[in-house]
């Protein structure tokens, strides 16, 4: 098979994945109880008002139909309005998506700098000190709840040294340096536990190759212990390093909803914790749908960034 | 006498000194710990009970005790719905591969997408909040992974020349999978199964702490911590008890998983 | 040129003893001068040829003195020895699969010594390179160069391996069990590869194998090692010829006929010719 199909083939995989799933989430929220119209007009609007709300969100048609207008407004970006607020779910997740993205990357960016250079300095020298040290991070790190670290910041830093914000999010409006600085603490409680895991790979990963044959052949050629260890060992150490990377992304999804929780920011967690207390289904169902969708969109990535770090899946036999 | 690994004893001391208190809490606590005394109001350590009173005057320390039953029972009830279920379809994909391997690889990549809190937040419209809700959702998460472990090793041990021998004498899959794969993979099962629990652990804090887990008054560390987060800056010993007692408590069951790992198979104990 | 002077390697058990694999080994090699070492695998050859690149591994403590150019190798200080390795003791490994990094073009392998021992810049680097895999006889060097290891039979990946060990004229080059991993008939155009360059560039070759085939076909002198102790040393047509060591005949015994009958042609007093 080619490289290429076998691609095209995946991502095929990728999307019947996706419809099973979107089925899912579609007849989860079907069952759920409150019907919406009932939910929009309050317990005291009369029968045939219901009735009349729940033709016009086009309530009474078969589930199946409901299924299949959902999905196509999927693709077309009409994903319908909100019960609660009447604005566009789509508008509305895109808002959010403004503040949750980028705290998810700075975080993910800040695990990766983190745990790299530990990981690695950790697993050139099994047993030394400073591998004892990058374990206990690592144990330590992968215990403690990301919403926990993100408050004893607020009470340290925020509170204790006003150098942060202890919450809220100004916008991105309001210039560069306050919607940074307001995202700096939650990606920080967000990055330490994705920190811990990756380091705990890196090192093992960077041990494991390490007594490749390569690594003694570069060395033979004069290469000296720091020049061999980052340009032959860690190049084939990242492999599993991205495929947990790729692993960990629901972690880093439901650490997000904790996160924006703990410090008031309005991302895409907030919305959904929020649609659910309103018993704002239709936000409920496309939030959670669009989670999964990055989920699989991850995955893709990472399946793509195997084939740049390992050149024996790029080209085929 | 082999020797026992640190963190072995040090997991096992912890996970001990956690199902120990949270069995005890059903029988004693320094007080009720969901017996309100305004007096007390966020009192501290040491003025009122070991780790000092909440913002309704209960007991911190008997709290905590009672929170790890809840913490625990939560994550082992998960744990055990989950693995079994992941268990089942692994070595079912292992010992009949084709079609059904197939099938439940598909399964594992849509249950991947739904971490708990994402399970939590579409369950929570269809049952409300509530231990069940936190149970299924955990469980849910735990499927895909004890499913991999499960296949996995199931296959490597269906790879040796006495399942062959097995099969040539005319032996059943499931009767192979019951006497030889279980049997033979049980040992990282276990090890899974400590080290699943402190996430489901971590999981069952996440959803308490956003209110979607078991209802009040039940004592739980998430609620703790979000009740806590309301008086962070006056009473901030709120904060710490409840988090240090869920990282404790994931901590010793990591170390023991780990350690367990060590034990069964030294060859890895480097690398891992 | 290289001198081992009672070489003795022990390795640290996890348990803390030291168990010792090289026992008191000494060997002398002049320039230009091709030495074989024969043993079974476990007879301490390749620790021998550690020992001598100073890549042993850090639980291995060695005595004794390893003087190239009247310098001991023992006692280099680690820069020292990177400064040596590959510009001066070149190096090739056993296992043409593992041995090459999976993740980089041969090319930039081959170009990788060069730059950093030589100072050439990318374009003299590849021209060089392009130079050597035409040395080694890579057909459609020009193409290949860009190519990785998977991409490369066995055979083709130890000439690059040869390349790399070569590729700054080292004054001494260490083979240990160069065709061991390859197919009998790729075995023969390496070792003839290997022969001619180190004949063409003047370097001394130590040849490490567990056939005596091979060092038949090249080796000067051989030394016949058994679990780290000195069996037999000597020119390789009278160590092959008239065994003086119950050993010696073993492995000679083990052969396979056909394989005694080429070394008749080759070490043979002017078969044929």
């Amino acid at each position: 098979m080619t490289p290429a199909l076998k691609h095209m083939r995946r991502a095929a995989g990728y999307l019947a994945i996706l419809l099973v799933t979107s089925f899912l989430i579609f007849v989860l929220i079907e069952a759920a109880p409150g019907d919406p119209a009932e939910i929009m007009l309050g317990t005291s609007a009369q029968l045939d008002t219901v009735a009349a709300l729940r033709a016009e969100l086009g309530l009474d048609r078969p589930m199946l139909v409901r299924y299949a207008s959902w999905i196509g407004g999927v693709f077309t970006g009409d994903l319908g309005a909100s019960y609660t607020y009447g604005t566009p779910v789509g508008e509305l997740i895109a808002d959010r998506l403004a503040v949750t993205v980028p705290l998810t990357l700075f975080a993910t960016f800040l695990a990766i700098c983190i745990s790299l250079p530990l990981g690695v300095w950790a697993g050139a020298r099994p047993g030394a000190v400073t591998d004892g040290l990058a374990t206990i991070f690592a144990q330590f790190g992968i215990a403690v709840p990301n919403f926990w670290i993100g408050l004893l910041l607020i009470l340290f830093l925020s509170l204790g040294l006003g150098w942060f914000p202890a919450g809220g999010f100004p916008g991105w409006g309001e210039g560069l340096g306050k919607a940074v600085s307001a995202l700096i603490l939650p990606a920080i409680a967000l990055a330490i536990p994705q920190a811990a895991v990756l380091t705990r790979v890196t090192r093992a990963a960077v041990i494991e190759v390490a007594h490749e044959d390569f690594v003694r052949t570069a060395r033979a050629k004069g290469l000296g212990r720091n020049r061999a260890l980052w340009l032959h060992t860690v190049p084939n150490a990242l492999l599993p390093v991205v495929t947990m990377l790729g692993l960990q992304i629901p972690f880093l999804i439901s650490g997000a909803v904790l996160v924006e929780n703990v410090f008031t920011l309005p991302g895409i967690g907030t919305l959904a914790y929020q649609a659910l207390s309103q018993r704002d289904l239709i936000v409920v169902q496309n939030v959670v749908l669009m989670f999964a969708i990055i989920v699989i969109v991850v995955n893709l990535i990472v399946d793509g960034l195997y084939a740049i770090l390992d050149p024996r899946l790029r080209t085929h036999k | 006498m082999k020797r026992i690994p640190l963190n072995l004893w040090l997991g096992g001391l912890i996970s001990f000194l956690l199902v120990g208190s949270a069995i005890l809490s059903r029988f004693w606590t320094p007080e009720d710990p969901i017996k309100m005394n305004i007096l007390n109001r966020l009192k501290g350590p040491g003025d009122a009970g070991l780790l000092g009173a909440d913002q309704i005057g209960r007991d911190v320390f008997s709290m905590i005790m009672a929170g790890g039953w809840t913490s625990l029972g939560i994550a082992v009830t998960a744990t055990i719905v989950g693995g079994s279920i992941g268990t089942l379809i692994g070595v079912t994909a292992a010992a009949k591969s084709g079609a059904f391997e197939k099938v439940s690889g598909w399964v594992n990549s849509v249950l991947f997408a739904f971490p708990p809190i994402l399970s939590a937040i579409l369950l929570g419209a269809l049952l409300g909040p509530g231990g069940l809700t936190s149970i299924i959702a955990i469980g849910v998460f735990m499927i895909p992974v004890f499913t991999r472990i499960s296949r996995g090793a199931a296959m490597q041990i269906w790879s040796r020349d006495y399942i062959k021998a097995a099969k040539m004498s005319g032996k059943g899959q499931a009767l192979i999978t019951v006497e030889h794969i279980l049997p033979n993979i049980s040992a990282q099962l276990l090890v899974q199964f400590a080290i699943q629990t402190g996430l489901g652990i971590l999981a069952e804090a996440g959803l308490s702490f956003l209110g979607m887990g078991i209802a009040p008054p039940t004592p739980s560390w998430g609620r703790m911590l979000a009740d806590a987060q309301t008086y962070i800056g006056t009473a901030p010993h709120l904060v710490l008890a409840p988090g240090i007692a869920i990282a404790l408590a994931v901590l010793g069951l990591n170390l023991l998983g780990d350690g367990l790992r060590d034990l069964s198979d030294p060859r890895r104990k480097q690398a891992s | 040129m290289l001198s081992i002077k009672d070489l003795r390697v022990s390795f640290q058990q996890s348990t803390g003893a030291l168990t010792e694999v090289v026992h008191g080994i000494s060997l002398d090699l002049d320039r230009g001068e091709t030495l074989g070492i024969v043993g079974e695998s476990g007879s301490g050859k390749s620790v021998l040829s550690l020992a001598t690149m100073g890549l042993l591994p850090r639980t291995a403590q060695a005595s004794g003195q390893i003087l190239f150019e009247g310098q001991d190798l023992l006692k280099a200080p680690e820069k020292q020895m990177c400064g040596l390795r590959g510009r001066k003791i070149g190096m090739i490994f056993q296992e043409p699969m593992s041995a090459l990094n999976p993740a980089m073009t041969v090319g930039a392998q081959i170009a990788e010594g060069l730059r950093l021992h030589n100072g050439l810049s990318k374009s003299d680097a590849r021209a060089e390179t392009l130079r050597l895999l035409e040395m080694v006889q890579i057909p459609n060097a020009a193409q290949r160069i860009d190519s990785y290891p998977h991409e490369m039979s066995g055979g083709q990946r130890q000439r690059v391996g040869i390349a790399i060990a070569i590729a700054l004229k080292p004054d001494l080059l260490i083979a240990d069990e160069p065709t061991t991993a390859l197919d009998v008939t790729v075995q023969a155009e390496i070792l003839d590869i290997l022969d001619d360059l180190v004949a063409e560039l003047g370097i001394s070759l130590i040849l490490i194998s567990h056939d005596l085939g091979v060092i038949a076909r090249i080796a000067d002198r051989t030394l016949v090692m058994y679990r780290g102790d000195e069996m037999e040393h000597g020119d390789t047509e009278q160590v092959l010829r008239h065994p003086r060591h119950d050993y010696t005949r073993k492995l000679l015994a083990a052969m396979p006929r056909r394989a005694l009958k080429s070394l008749d042609q080759t070490g043979g007093e002017k078969p044929h010719a």
